[in-house]
């Protein structure tokens, strides 16, 4: 066998050899490899800190044509300037408070019917799931007018009653595929043993499919707090004119609207707004692949 | 001004918590409602359907489906387009008549009330009665009102135009002087070209990375980062980028002994900007997600096809490929709605307002919230709709890749 092996590999061309996959790559084309990821590296992240370094600049070089990450004269003064004279801390903590509620809810939701969807066969189902993949495919604008009408009648502008069902409503039809996806990886008999074994159907769900389902509901609850977190056009629509109830990106805009762009302030804040989903993605890097992949594997 | 004050960091945690609350007691009520009625309405059913039987399947079908599209249309005649309740309001248990008669003559009622699927029903509940006030119901609304001349000029009372708006979609210019097929045409390439190399792109990465080598856990995250950053943030950030003076684009650019371009103002340069950024966006979500499917193709087919003296390029086409299918043609499927749909990308990257740079979606937004046509508006949309559907069905039947999803 590894004869026959070796044998092939002296036939073959030196670009053959070089594009072949497998452990034993050679040195040379190991480094081929890093300095490719790193030129793509690179490219993903210098926009992010070009970012950095202008929300450092101190505010007579904002405009300058340097292309350094650290500027001259680095300063924090932006920073301070966000944090301590403007309402964006309030902004902030706003967004996260809504943020982390609606997440859960929506995790909730999508959770207990995605189950429905992948273990019971019931009038309604497969025109239900057509329905769901079909509202990703309403353009968000769409929706405004008459949700802001809704929202008037029921009396839900300017608190945050109207825009915590929103936002936790909104991720849901993305979140039960992606969920009744991985669900329909786990196999039935898994269940089944444990209804044998006198569990009720729900402590089946809650004892056996919700922890084997553990990267995908990480990936859900990901989705979930990235849509609500960086949402404009419902805060727009429900709370903009109560400046104390805006969440951060009412605030941002604000920043940028004024006869010019605040580029420091703006910097400074988009920089510390990307710390909380940052860090989610990160510590959620691990569940990230296999949630996606094998719930995308039955759709 | 307003400092993070405990006041102001409790008043925010009450007014959410006390909404939570509110969902949590709502769902629980919603629960109870369909737990107890569930065992009438089984044994109501079947009672019906026996005495029902008489009348024949298909007559049945036929009456309730007249009398459930029935109500429907009535439903959306009433849900009114202003604040001022709709003229038919008054005349509400007509529809609901009729949706209780349809039901009731349907022999799929028998089937929806079995016993075995409380449990289910019930698990779907609460996210039915949240789909039908934000899905459902802004839906029905827009579907009215693409029937009417809804603008400021007609607020209060707007008239039934029938399908003048439909057509006038397709005659009409759309925005204040772009038609509808250049702007149809322009969403195609867009999606296009995106998503060539977002699948390009993602591919070369997940290809480089699926190997054991050192860094890989930073390269992965580096590489992740733009889609990980709230893309409001990341498109306005571009949008400072392509400044024609201190955007870095262009310093590089003129560093390079090159002239530097009009992002901004230039229709071709903007299109392409706008290109970029998506483009720049949307690589990560399918290099995590390719190389998931990567990492899950067992490698002794490799071995196989090396043995069988396969060269890499043949590996690639017909081994890598084709297992990749079940993992690539959903996430296909998932770029073309989100890049055909992507607001902010071609609404800020377009800062001067270019119609030349418009897709479907930004003029859609243009018309409703800038010229305030509101009955053009909606039907632009349904036709925006219908026209992404046919895409995905289109794509779906080609590459059979949801088959067995909604069985």
């Amino acid at each position: 066998m590894t004869a026959v092996a070796t044998s092939v590999q002296k036939q073959r061309s030196w670009w053959q050899r070089f594009f072949k996959s497998g452990r034993e790559d050679s040195p040379f084309k190991r480094l081929l490899i890093h300095l490719a990821l790193i030129l793509a590296c690179m490219i993903s992240i210098y926009p992010i800190l070009r970012v950095v370094s202008v929300s450092l600049r101190p505010n007579d070089r904002l405009l300058s044509t340097s292309l350094a990450i650290v500027p001259q004269n680095a300063t924090l003064n932006a920073y301070r300037t966000v944090l301590v004279e403007k309402e964006f801390p309030v902004w902030l903590w706003n967004s996260l408070a809504i943020t982390a509620a609606t997440a859960v809810i929506g995790v909730v939701l999508a959770a207990t019917s995605a189950y429905a969807f992948s273990r019971w066969r019931f009038p309604g189902r497969g025109p239900g799931l057509i329905f769901l993949l079909s509202t990703y495919m309403i353009p968000a604008p769409m929706m405004m007018v008459p949700i802001y009408i809704l929202s008037t009648k029921l009396g839900l502008t300017q608190t945050y009653r109207g825009l915590v069902i929103a936002y936790s409503v909104t991720s849901v039809p993305f979140s039960i595929w992606m969920l009744k996806g991985y669900y329909d990886t786990i196999p039935r008999e898994l269940e089944e043993a444990a209804l044998i074994d006198g569990a009720s159907r729900l402590s089946a769900f809650w004892r056996i499919m919700l922890p084997l389902s553990t990267p995908a509901l990480a990936i859900v609850f990901l989705f979930s707090w990235m849509g609500a977190w960086s949402d404009y056009l419902f805060g727009r629509v429900m709370i903009a004119s109560e400046k104390a109830l805006w969440t951060w990106p009412l605030g941002l805009r604000d920043f940028q609207s004024q006869f010019q762009t605040q580029w420091g302030m703006f910097s400074a804040a988009s920089i510390l707004v990307m710390i909380p989903v940052v860090a989610l993605f990160l510590y959620s890097s691990k569940w990230l692949i296999s949630g996606l992949t094998l719930g995308a594997v039955k759709g | 001004m307003q400092y993070l004050t405990p006041d102001v960091i409790f008043n925010a945690l009450g007014e959410v918590g006390s909404t939570v609350l509110f969902i949590l007691l709502a769902a629980v009520v919603l629960e109870l409602l369909v737990y107890f009625l569930w065992s009438p309405l089984t044994a109501f059913s079947r009672v019906l359907d026996r005495r029902l039987r008489v009348l024949g399947a298909v007559p049945r079908h036929a009456a309730s489906t007249i009398l459930l599209v029935g109500a429907l249309i009535l439903v959306v005649a009433m849900v009114s387009p202003g604040r001022e309740p709709s003229p038919l309001a008054p005349y509400w248990p007509v529809p609901l008549l009729a949706f209780v008669l349809g039901s009731f003559l349907s022999p799929n009622l028998v089937k929806v009330f079995k016993p075995d699927l409380r449990l289910p029903y019930m698990l779907l509940a609460p996210a039915i009665v949240g789909l039908l006030l934000l899905q459902v119901y802004p839906l029905l609304w827009e579907l009215n009102v693409s029937f009417t001349n809804l603008s400021p000029r007609h607020f209060q009372s707007p008239d039934f135009v029938g399908l003048v708006n439909y057509i006038e979609v397709f005659t009409k210019p759309v925005l204040k002087q772009v038609h509808f097929v250049p702007v149809f045409l322009r969403t195609l390439l867009w999606t296009a070209i995106n998503l060539t190399f977002h699948v390009g792109g993602g591919m070369v990465l997940a290809l480089l990375l699926n190997r054991d080598l050192r860094f890989k856990g930073l390269y992965r995250t580096l590489l992740v980062l733009p889609w990980a950053i709230p893309q409001v943030i990341a498109v306005l950030a571009w949008r400072g980028e392509f400044h024609y003076e201190y955007g870095f684009v262009n310093i590089l650019l003129r560093n390079a002994g090159l002239s530097a371009l009009q992002w901004l103002t230039d229709p071709v340069w903007n299109f392409l900007g706008m290109c970029l950024t998506n483009i720049w966006l949307g690589v990560p979500f399918m290099m995590v997600i390719l190389l998931g499917g990567l990492q899950s193709i067992s490698g002794e087919f490799y071995e196989a096809a090396e043995i069988d003296g396969a060269s890499p390029v043949q590996q690639f086409r017909h081994i890598t490929l084709p297992l990749l299918q079940p993992v690539l043609t959903p996430a296909i499927i998932l770029g073309i709605i989100w890049t055909f749909t992507n607001f902010n990308v071609p609404f800020f990257i377009n800062q001067n307002e270019l119609e030349t740079s418009d897709t479907l979606v930004t003029a859609l937004f243009r018309s409703a919230f800038q010229y305030f046509n509101l009955g053009d508006a909606a039907a632009f949309a349904f036709v925006n709709f219908g026209i992404l559907f046919v895409l995905s069905a289109l794509y779906v039947r080609a590459s059979g890749g949801l088959k067995g999803a909604t069985e």
